[in-house]
Parts: structure tokens; C-alpha cells; sequence
């Protein structure tokens, strides 16, 4: 345990109000802290700097998954256990629930929430693209009020996100899809659980008469940040399945991502499996 | 400079109440201030799963839940699992199919282990793997795990 | 007894929690211990400065002028000093250059990061190229640690005539041992009578070694030093040399601090500085006959040895003698270098340099058949060791070896020849998936190699306890492969008493003879056969003092020893090791008997392999092999599903990222080892065949099951694939994407 740990405080707010107010006491003082388990590694390993916690664990109303108004909404402190768990979640989101259960192992599952997934702004990270294919929007909170941002624009760049330090992430919105729809998922890891993606696609698509009417694609761990691959999307849309330009997708993927090379796999590995996993998951939206 | 709190917590059934500073690691709470030593610290990072233990009846990694988070809670460590003198199914089943060797990953193994029976009683070869794939084990290659937790389940799930 | 699954014997306290490992021993008032680290590979340490804002003096200090004894970590050459003093040479990025002790864990860590080290760098030397290029010399004249030549005929003839020369080079990465307890040890060192007492109690697999090791660091006499082996949480090797320095190190604190030391590594440091598996370097020429008979084989054997000796010279010398494996050839030359560089030093990891060599040659006779056009079973079938060949040091084999039906089995346990014809047309289909099976045969050398025993002239005894129960008294410790259970099991069979009735001494060196170091699987084989011995010592000598008649009962036999024991005041019984009689070594020319015996077996594996994202999945394994007898068949079968989990990781995905000496994916999160959804269900299976040399006729099983898994899943690779350049391990999915494309690009 390399952490000094006089060198870090908590304030443990009772209620959202609270711990609104006390981020706009000194914006930018206070690190939320939810399940912790991205930040205490990086504390265990005495990479963290001093710092003031915000502890958001005891914040009954950032829990809960509820369904209205043809949306569904997860409290920021939802669990991936708390995803897995859910009937219907499973029902019209396959690839969260697939998302949840390819993060860490159970004991991660059971801490790790939604609203850290996101907040930690890692590349790597394996409900974003889960939460680009679905079209999610990400509600934030101040005492400034509350506003929503389009999840494909909340990240601006590496650990760049449209948050205000005094904001906290509250909860995430996503639409009921409608229609006929194919869900794709599929994580590529060090190994097969526990383990850190180096390569993650999903996909959401709505197909109309044979037709690809609907079509989102999230990246994870191929650019500074989760990325929507809105040229391979281009190049799909209004396409038959019979006739997919695979190919054609596959070249204009390429254009949407960036990878860089680092211990766990080099650019080349991301660029060339990116690339094969679009390939896979076409040849099964044609069978749709 | 943090202050200390007084925390209190449940762990295996007993009532504690320890001065720590708020972030101090559950996993140090239960080693150094309680001195249960029965969990294991092997990395850290949440990745060996050897400080698993229970908490409010989930299996969480000891080594990432700061004390703070911790205060009023119900924790179940390896000293909890045996009644007495008598092993559970799960700790019986290790012992005789040599699921542990060093031993080093065996109680958060047999954490997780219960967990799992708890929730699916009866469980195939993938749903242990999946359930266990948290607790790295560097000694047995999961095969014997597998077949101990396989007897447990078919001698009545993980308490007796 | 022998041939019973026994219970473990410690297993009861290992379920519950209550085993005491090292960081688990309550020492009121000890001290946080710490090691401040060079972060250069090489260069000159010109100051150490001590940062603002810490109460330095509050700490225990230790640097290498503070040294009582000598500053040099003895091992098989003394070359290694436990600190790096000022104006000293550092040689590797994790060199220990000052030692610091606090009661408080937090500030001590505080006060390591405050610590600037002032070190003028020289170039350094990171690979074994670079090593053999001579451009920096780093180590003697030559970079060279330790050079071996073994021959036998002369090729040289053989090249021009053969109808087939096929030559490869291959290689493999540094590899974790990973067990799950990091590097641990407590010490107390405090005056008694009006001189030092040094004790340490530690996760340590041979207390001896550091036992000697902290007699030369404080220059102190046998009865002065003290050291105790805990519970330990995995080794595989990792705690077999690399102890002498964590364990002097935790024994310098306490001595000059007065106080308890506890110097427990946390992970990142554990996987930063201690020791790995030699990275190695493979060429190997073979000659064939039109038919496939091999007539001559050329190995130039390479190990990445690190800054220091340490254990490099015994781990090549067993590389090297398993560099010809289990081919009967004429003609062999085989020449093994362990070359310097400025890296950490490597160690001891099961198997001991043998799955390197062996990676190579059993990758190589794949590729051999491939070029010739035989089929790969046939090509090893015709050139098999039997029962009076000779082997390439020119030992002579005496038992009746049939590797053919060890290798007939494990194909027919994986289906191979049925798989093969069936994968040979799936594998035509458009889909990603693409699947093959290969094997490996290959022997593992029992004991230590050449004299090694004789140098050792290993002790161990058994001893009478008040309650009529027996202790066996072995410095062998338990690791988790069931030392404990297997010494009860041998000894309660040759005292004809259950094996109840036996239980393992503390492994106390105050306590207990030196019967050598827990490596080379040498345990069961030789420290059983001593312990036979001794019981049977023991039990005569309860028999001639008039103790017990025989035939006797357990209930008799109890009672004449608790009897023997309130007569005598003690009843202790000690064996020791004896050279074989016919069994010769020269350590000059290499020629001899390399091991008493040898274990031998064949692996096989089958593969699937995704070409969307190369990822490669074993879906299933088959490990035959002849051990001998098999003394506790679930610990046994448990020691070869463990080993081949780290033959299949070695294989696979463990690999270790150095940049400038220095290791990168120092985490668990990025050394891939696996996890309970990456290994299949494993077949093992123990073909008998009773060895006159072990207790009751077992041999060594520790390490033989790291050797085979690597080129078996390799050789399966290539069956999926076709030629790749398969020539290395780790073929991580990044290096199969890259052999893939050099073929797609020509
Ligand atoms: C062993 C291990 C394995 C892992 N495996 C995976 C994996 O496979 N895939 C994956 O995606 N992740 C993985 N993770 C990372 C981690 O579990 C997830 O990122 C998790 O979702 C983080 O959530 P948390 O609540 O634990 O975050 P915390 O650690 O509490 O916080 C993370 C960050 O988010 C901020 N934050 C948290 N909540 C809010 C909020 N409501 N508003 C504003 N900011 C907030 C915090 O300030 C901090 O910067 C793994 C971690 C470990 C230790
Ligand atoms: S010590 Fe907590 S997961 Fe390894
Ligand atoms: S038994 Fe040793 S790590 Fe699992």
C-alpha cells in the first residue's frame, strides 16, 4: 500500500443537495468517489495525489434503474451487479448486460458502478460503447441545476469530458429501441475475464425491410477516448443486408479510429482486430 | 491531515468498533486492527482476489473498499465460514480434493466459492469459472477447485 | 500408504484461514522495512540525498558501509553484494542501494519516494545480442557467466553426407513465477551470551541457503544464525535464491535497529526485482537420413543471464543436458553460454532451464518432419531413446524406456489422429475459427544435475515424540505441492503405521538437518529415499533397545516410542544421501551420469484459434507421463494440472515488457497469467513403472509438467495454421498477427 494516508480526507454527504453544495464550495477540490474501484487502485499504488474524497456511497438518489417515458434511466451508482440483475435490462439492452459481466470479475462487478465507468474516462472502458450504440445521454447535476449531454459528445479527449468540477454525473438515460433490432457486443481482452480490453465494439442496428435504417457503432480502447464510428456508420446506413459493403465499412473504420500502441497490444493489433471484429459483426447482421 | 473515525462493523457475526483513518483499506481493518489474518493480500489492484471476503452478502475485493465505506457494515471473512470445529461443505471439499495447495488464494477462493453456492446451488463447470474467475490461483490450474466445489455443491451447498 | 491419496497434511489449517503465513506473525513493535531501488541499468552511484518534509531521524538506515560482514550474497559464484555503496558500480535497474525502517508503514513509503539517488550512468547491455556483441563489457573479459561444451561423435562429417540438414532458431521470454504471496520475511536479531543472534522467518524455500547466506553477510557462526520457513504462498522457484538477499536485507534493519523488521514486497516490487525464467536463444542444426534417422544434432543454447551469476550457471547446465531430449543421436555438439546483461538477475522457475532448451527441440523435430515430409509422430517414433542407448553426455540408459506407447497414449487421449484428418477439412471452411492439435515428448531430469547430490550430502531424521507419534525432520519446506503429506506417507510406510501418526517438524534450522534445498524435484525422490532410510534406522533401533517386538500394531508401535522417548530423553534417527553405486559425472568434460534418473513424458494439445482477433484457446489437454510410482496420486495429479496451467501461460500470454532494463507491466493487471475461463479440463495420466532409486520407486514430478505444454500448444498452432515463422513463446495474439502477416506479405 504505497498510499499516504493522512494525505487524504473524506466528507461524507448525506444527501445529493450536500454533496452539491460542498462541490461548489471549492469546485474542483473534492474527487467524487463511488465504488472506488478505479481509484483505489491507483491510491494502493501511491500514483494518486493528495486529495479531498466526496464520498457518493451513501446517496440513495444516484441509485436505482427505473424504465419511463420510453427511456430507461440508471443512477450514476448503479453496479454492473445491479445491470446483470435486471430483467429488463437484459430484455432491451443485451449489450449492457454483456458489457457488465466482460467488467473485471464479480467482486469488481459489485462495486464498480455506471457512473465511475464513465467518469474515469478511460479509452478502455466496456459499458461506453455499449452506451454509444444505444444512444445514451448523460444527466448532470449541480447546484447550478441539472443538464443532459448526448453521451457521444460528453468526452472531448483523453480524460476530457464535458464536466464542470462542480457537476457530478447523476444519471444515464438511454432510449428504448424500437423496432427490429440486432445487438452486437464483443470485448477483446488480455484473457477472458479479468482483463482489460484492448479492443471493444458495440453495435445497435434497426433494420426496416431488409433494409439497415438505424445503425450506431461504439469503439473502446482505439482512440484517446470511447468513439462512435460514424464514418463505417455512413458507409452501412440505408444499406441491404443482403448486399452489406462490408469491405467499404471496414475502409471508412478506418478513419474513425486512432489507436496507439502501449503494453497491452501494439496500434497494429487494435487497427487490424478492430477492423475483423466489424467484419464479424456484419456477416451476423446479414444473417439478421 | 485526515482525522480518524470511529467505525463500526459487523464482521463474522461479532461487533467491532476500530480508530482508523477513513482510508484505511478494509483489507488492513481486518488484518492489522482485528487481526483476522485469514485474508490474504496478494496484489492490490483487485486483481488476485485473495483479500475477498463478504460484504452486506456480496463478494468485494478488501484491498479497494476505503474504511469509511465500510462503517455499519456486515463482513464475512475466512474465519467466519467454519461453525466451530466443523467445516463447511465448501472447506471440506477443498481439503479432500486438494483444492488448496499453498493455500495463499484458498480464502478468497472458498469466499467466492460460497457466494456462488449460495446463489446457484448447483453450478456446471462454467458457471464456476465464471464465478471464480476473480481469485487467481497459480497452483492447481482450477482443476481440482472445480471438482471441490462440484462435491460441495452435490454434499448441500456451501453452509452446513 | 505409498500409492494413497492422503489427506494434505496442513490442509485443515490452509481451509480455515488459521495457517500462518509470513505477513501474518504478530511481532509487537516491528518496523516497516523498505528498499530504495536504483532506476538505471548501469552507471556509478555518486551520492544518496535525502529529501525535505520526513523525520529522518526517526529511521533505521542501513547503506553498504554499514555492512558487519561481508557484502556479498552467497550463492553457486559469491559476485552479487546485497547494497550498492557510493562510488560502487550499480548493475541493473532494481540494485538495492539503501535500506529504511519506520513503525509507521505510510511514512516509510513517504520516505522511500523522498530519496534521490545521484548516479552517473554508463552504457548499459539489455539483450543477449548485445551481450555477445562485446561492444560494453560488462561482466570478466567476456559478458560470459558461465560457458558449457558437451560432445559426443563429431558431427562436423555428418553436415556434407546427411540427406537432410534443417536448421531453426527459437526463442523464449522471462517469465513470472507469479506465485500469489509475494516475497515476505520477518527478523529479529538481538545479542545473546555477548554475541549476535540472527533470526529469520521468512517465505523461503531453502532455509540453508539463506542460512549460509546471512552467516556471510554478518560473518557469524552456524549456531548464531536461525532461520524459520512460514507457510508459503506459492514459490515454483521464485523463493529459492532470491531469499538470501530479502532476507539479509530484513536482517541488516533488525540489527541495526534492534527492533522486529518485517520486509514484506508488495506486488509492483515483487515483479519489479525478483528473479524470473531465463530468456533464451536457440539454434539447433540436425542431420537426417533419407529414412528420417536423426545422425546429428548442433545446439547453440543461449541464456539471458542478468547482472549476476546467481543461479545461471546450474540452470544452463541443466538446459543444456536436455538440449538433445529424447532423441538417440550418434553425433551432438552442444554448447551453452549464460551471457551478462543489465537486467535483474533471473533464478530458479520450474523446470530450471529445461523448457527452454526443450521448447526448441520440440518445435524443431515438427518443422524437421514438415521439410523431410514425414508425419511428426513417425519422425520422433523411429528416433526415440531406448533401454541401452546413450545419451549425449554419454550416459547410458538403464531402465526399460518406451516412450513410443507414452506417446501412442496421449495421442489417443486427445483424439489425434481423428481430430487431425477432421480439422484438416474445417479448416477449409470461409469461417474465423481455425483449430489443429500437436504434442511434445520430452524427459525431465530427477535431482540435481551431475554431483549436485554428492556436493549437498543431503541429511534428514526422524524423531519420536512424548505422545508416541513420529516427526520428520527435513529441511525440505512446503510450497503447496505436498511435502508435508508425501514425507508422512513415506515414512509411516516404512514404519508400517498410519499416516496419522506422522507429522512434518517445523522447518526450524535449530531444528532440523540440512537436507538440501525444495528444488529440482528432488523432494519426494531423494529426501524420501533419506527419509526411508531413517525410519528404518529408527525403528531397528526401537527393536534392538528392546522398545518394540515385532509384528506390531499402531498402538504398539505409539506406545514403544512414547515409552523409548520417557526412557531416553530423545529418539532421533538420521539418514543420509548416498551415491548410487554405477553412477559416474564429471563436471569438466560433462560426461556421465547428468541425473540418477529421469521422468518422461508426452503432452498433447488442442487448439483453437480465432483469426479476427488471434486470440488462441486450448480446448483441450492430454499430459501422459512415467513418474515412477506415484506416491499421493491427487497431490500428484495437482502438481501436473498447476504445471501445466504455467507451461500453457508461458506458452500463451506471460510475457514480461522491459524498457531499459526495467520491467513495465509490473502489475498483476498487465502480466497476463490465467484465470479459471482460460484453462480447460486437463486428462492426466500416470503410467507406472517403479524406479529403484525413490522411496518405494517414485521420481520427481515437480517441474516436468512446465516442459511440454509451450511447444505442444505451439506444435497444435502450427497444425491450425500452417508455416508460420511459430518460433517463440509468448505467441501472444500481437506476435501471431505479426507471423500471419509476414506469410500474407511474403
Ligand atoms: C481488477 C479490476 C478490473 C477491472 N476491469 C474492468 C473492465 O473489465 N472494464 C472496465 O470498463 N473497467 C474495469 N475496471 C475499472 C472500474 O471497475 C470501472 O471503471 C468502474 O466502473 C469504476 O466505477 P467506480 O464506482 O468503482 O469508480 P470510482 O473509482 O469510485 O471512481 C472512478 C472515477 O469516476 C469519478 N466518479 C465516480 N462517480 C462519479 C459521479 N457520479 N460523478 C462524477 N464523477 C464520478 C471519480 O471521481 C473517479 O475519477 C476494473 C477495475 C479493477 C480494479
Ligand atoms: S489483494 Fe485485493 S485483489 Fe489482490
Ligand atoms: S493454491 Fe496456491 S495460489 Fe491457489
Amino acid at each position: 500500500m504505497r498510499g499516504y494516508l493522512p494525505d487524504f480526507d473524506v466528507r461524507v454527504p448525506a444527501s445529493l443537495g450536500e454533496a452539491l453544495a460542498l462541490l461548489a464550495q471549492a469546485p474542483g477540490t473534492l474527487t467524487p468517489l463511488a465504488g472506488g474501484t478505479d481509484l483505489m487502485v491507483v491510491y494502493n499504488a501511491g500514483r494518486l495525489k493528495p486529495t479531498r474524497f466526496l464520498d457518493l456511497s451513501r446517496i440513495d438518489e444516484l441509485r436505482g434503474i427505473r424504465e419511463a417515458a420510453g427511456a430507461m434511466t440508471f443512477g450514476a451508482l448503479s453496479t454492473f451487479t445491479d445491470l446483470r440483475e435486471c430483467a429488463a435490462v437484459h430484455r432491451h439492452f443485451p449489450n449492457l448486460v454483456k458489457s457488465a459481466r466482460a467488467t473485471g470479475a464479480l467482486a469488481i462487478q459489485n462495486r464498480g458502478t455506471l457512473g465511475g465507468n464513465i467518469a474515469n474516462a478511460s479509452p478502455a472502458a466496456d459499458t461506453p460503447p455499449s452506451l454509444l450504440a444505444y444512444g445514451a445521454e448523460v444527466e448532470l447535476l449541480s447546484v447550478r441545476g441539472s443538464r443532459r449531454v448526448a453521451y457521444d459528445r460528453f468526452h472531448l479527449g483523453y480524460k476530457v469530458m464535458d464536466l464542470a468540477p462542480d457537476e457530478l454525473v447523476a444519471a444515464i438515460h438511454v432510449p428504448l429501441p424500437t423496432g427490429r433490432g440486432f445487438h452486437y457486443f464483443r470485448k477483446v481482452g488480455t484473457r477472458q475475464a479479468q482483463a482489460i480490453s484492448k479492443v471493444c465494439l458495440a453495435a445497435w442496428a434497426r433494420v426496416e425491410g431488409g433494409v439497415v435504417a438505424d445503425l450506431r457503432i461504439g469503439l473502446g480502447s482505439v482512440a484517446p477516448a470511447p468513439i462512435r464510428a460514424r464514418h463505417a456508420e455512413a458507409v452501412l446506413l440505408g444499406q441491404a443486408l443482403a448486399t452489406l459493403p462490408i469491405e467499404a465499412a471496414q475502409a471508412a473504420l478506418l478513419e474513425d479510429i486512432s489507436p496507439i500502441g502501449d503494453i497491452r497490444a501494439t496500434a497494429r493489433y487494435r487497427s487490424v482486430v478492430t477492423r475483423n471484429v466489424l467484419g464479424h459483426m456484419l456477416r451476423e447482421l446479414a444473417t439478421l | 491531515m485526515a482525522d480518524r473515525i470511529d467505525l463500526t462493523l459487523k464482521v463474522n457475526g461479532a461487533d467491532h468498533r476500530v480508530s482508523v483513518p477513513p482510508f484505511a483499506r478494509l483489507l488492513d481493518v481486518l488484518r492489522e486492527d482485528l487481526r483476522l489474518t485469514g485474508t490474504k493480500e496478494g496484489c492490490g489492484e483487485g486483481e488476485c482476489g485473495a483479500c475477498t471476503v463478504l460484504l452486506n452478502g456480496r463478494v468485494v475485493n478488501s484491498c479497494l473498499v476505503p474504511a469509511v465505506q465500510v462503517q455499519g457494515a456486515e463482513v464475512v471473512t475466512i474465519e467466519g465460514l467454519a461453525d466451530g470445529e466443523n467445516l463447511s461443505s465448501l472447506q471440506a471439499a477443498f481439503l479432500t480434493h486438494n483444492g488448496a495447495q499453498c493455500g495463499f488464494c484458498t480464502p478468497g477462493m472458498l469466499l467466492s466459492a460460497t457466494d456462488l453456492i449460495n446463489r446457484c446451488p448447483n453450478p456446471s463447470d462454467d458457471q464456476i469459472r465464471d464465478g471464480l474467475s476473480g481469485n487467481l490461483c497459480r497452483c492447481t490450474g482450477y482443476a481440482k477447485i472445480l471438482d471441490s466445489v462440484h462435491a460441495a455443491a452435490a454434499d448441500g451447498g456451501a453452509a452446513r | 500408504m505409498i500409492g494413497a491419496s492422503s489427506i494434505r497434511k496442513e490442509g485443515r489449517a490452509k481451509v480455515l484461514g488459521t495457517a500462518i503465513y509470513t505477513d501474518d506473525k504478530f511481532m509487537p513493535g516491528a518496523l516497516h522495512g523498505l528498499t530504495v531501488r536504483s532506476e538505471v541499468p548501469r552507471g556509478i552511484l555518486r551520492a544518496i540525498h535525502f529529501g525535505e518534509g520526513i523525520p529522518w531521524d526517526e529511521f533505521t538506515l542501513v547503506t553498504a558501509a554499514d555492512i558487519p560482514g561481508t557484502n556479498l550474497v552467497a550463492s553457486v559464484v559469491d559476485d552479487q553484494p546485497f547494497l550498492i555503496g557510493i562510488g560502487e558500480e550499480i548493475t541493473h535497474s532494481q540494485q538495492a542501494v539503501l535500506l529504511l525502517a519506520h513503525a509507521d508503514r505510510h511514512l516509510a513509503e513517504k520516505a522511500r519516494r523522498a530519496v534521490r539517488l545521484e548516479i552517473e550512468e554508463l552504457p548499459a547491455v539489455l539483450d543477449i545480442q548485445s551481450s555477445l556483441d562485446l561492444q560494453t563489457v560488462i561482466y570478466g573479459d567476456n559478458n560470459l557467466l558461465k560457458e558449457i561444451h558437451i560432445a559426443k561423435g563429431d558431427p562436423d562429417p555428418v553436415w556434407a553426407q546427411a540427406a537432410h540438414v534443417v536448421e531453426g532458431e527459437y526463442r523464449t521470454g522471462a517469465q513470472e513465477q507469479m506465485y500469489i504471496e509475494p516475497n515476505a520475511m520477518l527478523s529479529v536479531v538481538e545479542p545473546r551470551d555477548g554475541a549476535l543472534q540472527v533470526t529469520v522467518w521468512g517465505s523461503l524455500q531453502c532455509p540453508y541457503y539463506v542460512h549460509g547466506a546471512l552467516r556471510q553477510l554478518f560473518g557469524l557462526s552456524e549456531k548464531q544464525v536461525r532461520v524459520v520457513a512460514m507457510e508459503m504462498g506459492g514459490a515454483f522457484g521464485g523463493k529459492e535464491d532470491y531469499p538470501s538477499v530479502n532476507g539479509g536485507h530484513a536482517a541488516l534493519l533488525a540489527w541495526k535497529s534492534g527492533r522486529p523488521v518485517r520486509l514484506i514486497y508488495d506486488r509492483e516490487e515483487d515483479l519489479a526485482c525478483t528473479t524470473k525464467r531465463h530468456p533464451s536463444r536457440t539454434r539447433l542444426r540436425t542431420a537426417f537420413d533419407a529414412e528420417g534417422t536423426l545422425l546429428a544434432l548442433e545446439a547453440d543454447f543461449i541464456l539471458d543471464g542478468g547482472a549476476y551469476a546467481t543461479l545461471s550457471p546450474v540452470v544452463l547446465s541443466r538446459g543444456a543436458v536436455h538440449a538433445a531430449s529424447v532423441y538417440r543421436c550418434p553425433h551432438v555438439r552442444i554448447h551453452a553460454r549464460a551471457v551478462a546483461t543489465n537486467t535483474p538477475p533471473p533464478g530458479a522457475f520450474r523446470g530450471f532451464g529445461a523448457p527452454q532448451s526443450l521448447f526448441a527441440m520440440e518445435r524443431h523435430m515438427d518443422i524437421c518432419a514438415r521439410k523431410l515430409g514425414l508425419d511428426a509422430v513417425e519422425l520422433r517414433r523411429k528416433n526415440f531413446l531406448r533401454m541401452g542407448d546413450t545419451m549425449a553426455t554419454g550416459q547410458v540408459i538403464r531402465e526399460d524406456l518406451d516412450l513410443a506407447s507414452i506417446m501412442d497414449r496421449a495421442l489417443a487421449a486427445i483424439g489425434y489422429r481423428d481430430k487431425r484428418a477432421a480439422f484438416a477439412i474445417t479448416n477449409q471452411e470461409d469461417g474465423p475459427i481455425k483449430r489443429g492439435v500437436g504434442f511434445s515428448v520430452f524427459m525431465h531430469g530427477c535431482g540435481f544435475t551431475g554431483n549436485g547430490e554428492s556436493h549437498v550430502a543431503s541429511v534428514a531424521g526422524v524423531e519420536g515424540l512424548a505422545d508416541g507419534t513420529v516427526a520428520v525432520l527435513a529441511a525440505s519446506t512446503e510450497m503447496g505441492q505436498g511435502k508435508n503429506t508425501v514425507f508422512a506417507q513415506i515414512v509411516a510406510e516404512t514404519l508400517q503405521v498410519p499416516v496419522e501418526q506422522v507429522e512434518t517438524a517445523e522447518v526450524d534450522t535449530d531444528r532440523v538437518p540440512n537436507s538440501g534445498p525444495t528444488v529440482a524435484s528432488r523432494s519426494t525422490m531423494m529426501v524420501g529415499r533419506i527419509l526411508e532410510d531413517a525410519a528404518s534406522g529408527f525403528k531397528q533401533a526401537l527393536v534392538q533397545q528392546g522398545f518394540l517386538a515385532e509384528p506390531y500394531t499402531p498402538e504398539s508401535f505409539r506406545a514403544a516410542v512414547a515409552k523409548a522417548v520417557a526412557t531416553l530423553g530423545s529418539l532421533r534417527c538420521y539418514g543420509q544421501y548416498h551415491r548410487p553405486p554405477n553412477i559416474s559425472w564429471n563436471d569438466v568434460t560433462y560426461q556421465g551420469d547428468a541425473y540418477p534418473t529421469y521422468s518422461w513424458a508426452c503432452y498433447a494439445a488442442e487448439v483453437a484459434v480465432d483469426l479476427d482477433t488471434f486470440e488462441v484457446k486450448v480446448a483441450d489437454f492430454a499430459a501422459v507421463q512415467e513418474v515412477g510410482r506415484v506416491v499421493n496420486p491427487t497431490l500428484a495429479a495437482g502438481q501436473i494440472e498447476g504445471g501445466v496451467a504455467q507451461g500453457i501461460g508461458w506458452g500463451l500470454w506471460e510475457e514480461v515488457t522491459m524498457q531499459r532494463g526495467r520491467m513495465v507491466n509490473n502489475q498483476m493487471t498487465n502480466y497476463i497469467i490465467p484465470t479459471a475461463m482460460d484453462l480447460p479440463r486437463m486428462q492426466v495420466i500416470f503410467l507406472e513403472n517403479a524406479h529403484v532409486g525413490g522411496p518405494g520407486g517414485a521420481k520427481g514430478i515437480g517441474e516436468l509438467p512446465m516442459d511440454g505444454p509451450a511447444p505442444a500448444v505451439v506444435n497444435a498452432l502450427e497444425n491450425a495454421l500452417g508455416a508460420l515463422r511459430l518460433d517463440e513463446v509468448p505467441m501472444t495474439p500481437d506476435r501471431l498477427l505479426d507471423r500471419c502477416e509476414e506469410v500474407s506479405h511474403g
